[in-house]
């Protein structure tokens, strides 16, 4: 009986390797002897054969899979039962009534269970958005100071990095926001500026109203963009012949001076501003930002700018030594330098592990929950406990911070895909 | 004497923060700033801190100096049960116990003579005994319910537990995301993206609330478990895509020489490259355990009392409320001193590592 060749067995991973050794097997002409087996061996080789096993293996794995959900499904339907919850989406209808601290969006508590989770649903993309613009900034700001060639910077960067990275973020959060809670009472309320009220209850700024003009003020925006877009072709293409664009920044800041100008005289809009004022227990009138909101917002910008600095840093690192000289050997400034060479190169390096910074940063803005901030999953937590609707509620949490991560991925991945072509023409193709 | 002095003056020239002039100009003003702010914190937190109050005394004292020195009186008063809950007094000694067997495990790790495949055998083992020292039961050991455990113990239990488990699941993700098969592929991407893709709370929430709805309503579970269930789960997702970088970075030629051995898929990957992988990721292994260490104390959301939940709870208190600085700073240096050293170490493992590939 001849020896089956081990071959046979074919290998899972890397099948090319497996097809070209068959592929020996075969011209030394041993293959031949394979088609005079009896029937249990031929039986044996089904076994063999990789796709009739991988087919098995698939079939029983996703069997099991759907057996198990199927198995929880039933459980629940009968539990929700025997507890006679209804399920269903229904609830999303119905009045809330709980108060949600104010926000962007308007609210109050006749309103429905799905208007309450937008509101959270807009407080989440609020700190979130304002969030990872805070941290993009400073962490760019630590990143540079870790490389710094002073010491004294560079130390106080890397050892910020060091406690931001090395506390639990909701221990953070929890500390900034009992430092807002030492504030004094809004009767003694700190005013760091004339018109600026700090206390237990927020920081209250005046706000400015406008009345009148804005007409001629949005005519002057869509004028700006309209010749912006204009100065910044001219100027490409000047460059394209000439070798030397327009001086652009110059010529885009005056432009904005004067139609800014001429649509204020024009419009002659009323500009009046609404200081907060203490009516009762608390401040009335002008803008206000929560001590949770503020806790919130410093707590998780601090805590992702560590690790955007940690990868800008990497990124910048990662960039040859050579390239720099050679722009110095060019006669490039340092501004140059970091600007026209250094960034552009250390971007795509930065980018992606940025993009999961910002998700993380989104994800993180749910401890809120924690510090009483109504962001998404606290309204999604008070509306479980009123309504007993836990799954519906929790799936639709889940559902909508799925889709945000997706839009951040799918954002950022479009911006890489417009960043590559910066990279430098290679020298030698 | 002068020679001393002038050679004690050279070394310190060349030193890095008086290497030119920016750097000596920057240094003396920033060693000014840190005179002064260090001596505003000393007066706050040593000068004029009160250390401990009379027995029976309320905490007025303490708010009466609220703003001039910091209250260590409250961590005094607190120590025990902010680092082992509120475990039953006279029992104390068993989470003392549990806690130094859990860093000793940590210490042991860090050896390298110690990485052998039994090394992951004591990661199961150690944390079990642990478990069940703390639960009791046997051996004349009262029983204490999980309710009672708390503090620094439990906020090993749930990292470690949660990292021993989710261990093999993450190797199986990992295995499965890189598998041919397509069902199998396509299972394991959608359980690591939906659960990379959604905040750890919420799976803490489904775990205190729609957990006992998915379950048979004589089968209870207790709070702890159900989140050291969603903690595996949530753990096995971000180990997979560690490991999965492992795998992928196993050189190709690996795989292609245990295939031409004429070994199939789980010899080439018991034998092969998972232990390769494996010791590829250490860096990375140890990095997520730092994250899930700090992680945990997500737990104090959902009313479980790890460090942070005994914290939280001392300032509910009526006595320390308003004395959340003191209590949050001890806390955070309790964190600080176990995530810096072992971040420390995997730093100098990197560097180690990659020191070793480039000969």
């Amino acid at each position: 009986m001849p020896i089956q060749p081990r071959h046979e067995r074919t290998p899972r991973l890397n099948p090319s390797a497996t097809r070209s050794a068959l592929r020996i097997v075969h011209a030394s002409g041993r293959a031949s002897e394979a088609q005079q087996r009896t029937w249990p061996e031929r039986n044996h080789r089904r076994w063999n054969n990789p796709r009739f096993r991988a087919i098995l293996l698939q079939t029983i794995v996703v069997a099991i899979v759907c057996a198990f959900f199927a198995l929880v499904a039933m459980q629940t339907a009968s539990n929700l039962r025997t507890r006679s919850i209804a399920s269903g989406f229904h609830f999303l209808g119905r009045a809330a009534g709980f108060e949600i601290s104010p926000g962007p969006l308007p609210y109050s508590s006749r309103d429905s269970y799905a208007r309450a989770l937008a509101v959270g649903l807009g407080n989440t993309l609020r700190v979130s958005l304002l969030g990872i613009l805070l941290a993009t900034a400073l962490g760019l700001l630590i990143g540079v100071a870790r490389l710094s060639k002073i010491w004294v910077i560079s130390t106080l960067a890397s050892a910020y990095v060091e406690i931001v990275r090395n506390t639990p973020l909701l221990l953070q959060l929890l500390f900034w926001y009992s430092l807002s809670q030492v504030l004094p009472s809004p009767a003694h309320a700190l005013r760091p500026l004339p018109g600026i009220f700090l206390c237990v209850r927020g920081l209250f700024v005046p706000s400015l109203t406008w009345d009148g003009g804005l007409l001629w003020i949005g005519a002057a925006l869509l004028a700006f963009m309209i010749l912006m877009l204009f100065v910044l072709i001219r100027s490409r293409r000047r460059r394209e012949q000439m070798g030397q664009g327009l001086p652009t920044t110059r010529l885009l800041v005056g432009l904005a001076t004067v139609l800014l100008s001429a649509a204020l005289l024009i419009g002659h809009p009323r500009i009046t501003a609404e200081r907060p004022a203490l009516m009762g227990f608390n401040f009335h009138g002008g803008m206000s930002i929560s001590p949770e909101f503020a806790a919130l917002l410093i707590g998780l910008s601090t805590y992702t700018a560590a690790f955007i600095g940690e990868t800008i840093r990497g990124g910048m690192l990662a960039i040859d030594r050579g390239q720099t000289e050679a722009a110095a050997a060019l006669g490039l400034s340092r501004v140059k330098i970091l600007r026209l060479v250094v960034l552009p190169q250390a971007i795509r390096v930065i980018v992606p592990p940025t993009t999961s910074q910002f998700l993380n940063l989104t994800k993180n803005s749910s401890l809120a929950v924690a510090i009483g901030y109504p962001d998404l999953i606290s309204i999604t937590n008070t509306t479980l406990n009123q309504t007993g609707q836990a799954i519906e509620a929790i799936a639709l949490a889940m559902f909508v911070y799925l889709a945000l991560s997706l839009a951040i991925s799918l954002a950022m991945s479009l911006y890489e895909g417009r960043s590559v072509p910066l990279q430098p023409a290679r020298c030698n193709p | 004497m002068t020679t001393a002095a002038s050679s004690f003056v050279r070394t310190l020239r060349r030193a890095p923060m008086f290497r030119d002039r920016t750097n000596t100009i920057a240094t003396v003003a920033f060693v000014a700033g840190l005179l002064y702010w260090s001596f505003r914190f000393l007066n706050w937190a040593v000068v004029n801190a009160i250390w401990a109050l009379p027995q029976d005394a309320g905490s007025n004292l303490c708010r009466v100096a609220q703003r001039e020195g910091a209250c260590w009186a409250a961590i005094h008063e607190r120590f025990r049960f902010i680092l082992l809950g509120s475990y039953p007094f006279d029992q104390q000694w068993r989470p003392t116990v549990a806690c130094l067997l859990f860093i000793s495990l940590y210490a042991v790790s860090t050896l390298r003579s110690f990485w052998r495949p039994w090394l992951l055998a004591l990661w199961i083992g150690v944390p079990g005994a642990a478990v069940l020292l703390l639960r009791g039961g046997f051996l004349g050991l009262s029983g204490v319910p999980s309710e009672f455990w708390g503090g620094l113990p439990l906020t090993f239990v749930l990292s470690t537990v949660g990292f021993s488990a989710a261990f093999p699941l993450g190797v199986a993700l990992a295995l499965g995301r890189l598998s041919r098969l397509p069902a199998i592929r396509v299972l394991c991407v959608a359980y690591i993206e939906v659960i990379r893709g959604v905040p750890i709370v919420t799976f803490l929430f489904m775990a205190a609330v729609m957990f006992p709805l998915f379950m048979p309503q004589s089968f209870t579970v207790d709070k702890l478990l159900r989140a050291q269930i969603a903690f595996v789960m949530v753990i096995a997702a971000y180990l997979a895509e560690v490991i999965r970088a492992g795998l992928q970075a196993v050189p190709k030629g690996q795989y292609e020489a245990a295939a031409s051995m004429g070994l199939t898929f789980w010899p080439t990957t018991i034998l092969i490259t998972l232990p390769q992988a494996l010791r590829i990721t250490i860096p990375g292994l140890v990095n997520t355990f730092i994250s899930i260490f700090k992680d945990t104390s997500l737990v104090a959301v959902i009313g479980l009392f790890d460090l942070l939940g005994t914290a939280k709870a001392v300032l509910v208190d009526p006595k320390w409320i308003g004395f959340a600085v003191e209590v949050y700073f001890f806390v955070a240096c309790v964190y600080f001193v176990f995530s810096f050293a072992v971040s420390q170490y995997s730093q100098y493992l990197e560097r180690m590592l990659t020191a070793r590939t480039l000969h």
